[in-house]
């Protein structure tokens, strides 16, 4: 279980403090797929990052299974972060190793046996479909393959639990779908206890079964997904919405007019997108 | 033409290659000793910078401060300045040895800021990723940010390589030895046009096999 409790974070910067988050309250349950959804510049990144203390809290408490970790330092704060897997919007795989070498990583901090570590990367390689691509370098892999590859990554230690900071937001939609299936697959079969960071509706619809709508540096509305999408309270959550519908339209709009006829003119379909965005 | 090859092979042969072994000796030594230190000076700069692994304001700036002094000094003066203490380290501030104190202590704040600006080209996202996994800052510096900047390290090499190889050719004026000496007291001092054209060859050659090794190493493993 992970629990923020009255989490705060204020940046210090040359033109002054800039409040990031304000008493942030959450708890993530085991099992959950929790999604946290907002506006760019809402604070998403930085309250993910405080729950790896990536970010240190400047007040309010972060607990782990129970356990106060946010003064953790040294040696603990590593080894708890260990056991926390990540997953990044732009992958952050390192150039310079290939896929097996960038998934058994998080294995050869800790010393593991280098065939030990081998063995464990392949098997990890091959539950996100890519043990063929073993001896890739990321620049030869594709977006939606390096996302894989980092999730691979992010699984070597056995983590309890998965952050995902954006991990599909440069991606096309039907990646996304991949990406985003292979998480609940990692979810149910794993045990994995995953926070989903997304400023799209759909990923939260898709795997979330809890939700909170993060606006202005505060939770303002949060509950079971099914829930807040049936009866949305705020006007932010309202819109994130909205904006969703019409991109799902749009997009069955855009479907649908090039499969309508080669005759259409593009003025034609362009007016049809716009009448149907407008729902 | 052959006579002529041959006369000149029997007379300065020896000569031009044992002054090509001093230099190239000279020049690696230091700068391997210039690596030691300016990756130390370089990873040191790197995590002590605002925002950085362990920001310290006060020691990147002095650190900051005392490399950018050690490349503002002219080669020269430093040479002059490092004659005590080449004589009190290897003994002597002549020859081969005695130009290794002088091209280490010139290289190293450049080699500082070179491996520095290859340290710069490790994206943060891989930083934040071994982070997050839990590795120590040791672990981040050794198996992020030198192994992944490994084939620009390479290519920053060759380039101390090559300017150490110029800095050598100046100390060889003033007695260090190797091919800038032979250039200098044949060519310059006594009218041997033919013996400073082979030094100069000979310099020329190295340069250019140096950088087309780093060139060829450094595309073989860079995977980006
Ligand atoms: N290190 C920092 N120093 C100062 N301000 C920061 C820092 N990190 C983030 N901020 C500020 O905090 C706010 C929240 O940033 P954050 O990255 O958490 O947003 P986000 O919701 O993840 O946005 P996006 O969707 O664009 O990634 C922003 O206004 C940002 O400028
Ligand atoms: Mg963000």
């Amino acid at each position: 279980m992970i629990e923020l409790r009255h989490l705060s974070k204020t940046f210090l910067t040359k033109e002054g403090s800039f409040e990031a988050l304000r008493d942030i309250s959450l708890t993530v349950e085991d099992g959950d797929i929790h999604g946290i959804i907002g506006v760019s510049g809402a604070g998403k990144s930085t309250l993910v990052r405080c729950v790896n203390l990536l970010e240190k809290p400047t007040s309010g408490s972060v607990l782990i299974d129970g356990e106060d970790v946010t003064n953790y330092s040294g040696r603990r704060l590593l080894n708890l972060r260990g056991k926390i897997g990540m997953i990044f919007q732009d992958f952050s795989l390192f150039a310079q190793r290939n896929a097996l070498a960038n998934v058994i990583f998080p294995l050869q901090l800790r010393r593991d046996s280098r065939k030990d570590a081998a063995k464990r990367g392949m098997e990890l390689l091959e539950l996100v479909g890519l043990a063929h691509k073993a001896k890739s370098y990321p620049a030869q892999l594709s977006g939606g393959q390096q996302q894989r590859v980092a999730i691979a990554r992010a699984l070597a230690n056995h983590p309890s639990y998965l952050l995902c900071d954006e991990a599909t937001s440069a991606l096309d939609s039907l990646t996304t779908d991949a990406i985003l299936q292979l998480l609940k697959t990692i979810n149910h079969e794993l045990g994995v206890t995953i926070l989903v960071i997304t400023h799209e509706m759909k990923v939260i619809e898709t795997i979330c079964n809890k939700v909170a709508v993060l606006d202005g540096a505060q939770i303002v509305e949060r509950g079971k997904t099914a829930d807040v999408f049936a009866q949305p309270e705020q006007q932010i959550t309202q819109r994130l919405l909205g904006q969703a519908m019409a991109e799902a339209a749009a997009q069955a709009a855009a479907e649908s007019a090039t499969a309508v006829s080669a005759s259409t003119t593009l003025t034609d379909q362009l007016a049809y997108l716009e009448v149907k965005s407008d729902v | 033409m052959f006579d002529f090859l041959r006369d000149f092979i029997d007379q300065y042969g020896d000569l031009l290659v044992q002054s090509s072994i001093d230099t190239l000796l000279a020049v690696s030594l230091a700068t391997t000793l210039a690596y030691i230190l300016g990756i130390l000076l370089a990873v040191v700069l790197k995590i002590t910078a605002p925002g950085s692994l362990k920001p310290q304001v006060l020691i990147n700036s002095v650190i900051g401060w005392i490399v950018n002094m050690g490349r503002s000094i002219p080669f020269i003066i430093l040479m002059v300045i490092l004659i005590p203490l080449s004589r009190m380290i290897v003994g002597t501030s002549l020859g081969v040895l005695g130009s290794i104190i002088p091209l280490t202590i010139g290289a190293a704040p450049f080699v500082a800021r070179i491996v520095e600006s290859s340290f710069e080209e490790v994206p943060a996202g891989s930083i934040e990723a071994a982070q997050a996994f839990g590795a120590s800052t040791f672990q981040i510096i050794w198996k992020v940010y030198l192994r992944e900047s490994l084939p620009s390290l390479i290519r920053g090499a060759a380039i101390t390589l090559i300017t150490l190889i110029g800095y050598q050719a100046i100390m060889g004026a003033f007695g260090g030895g190797g091919l800038g000496d032979v250039a200098v007291r044949f060519g310059y001092h006594r009218y041997k046009g033919d013996v400073m054209v082979a030094a100069v060859l000979i310099l020329i050659v190295l340069v250019q096999l140096i950088q087309s090794t780093a060139d060829l190493i450094a595309r073989k493993i860079d995977k980006r």
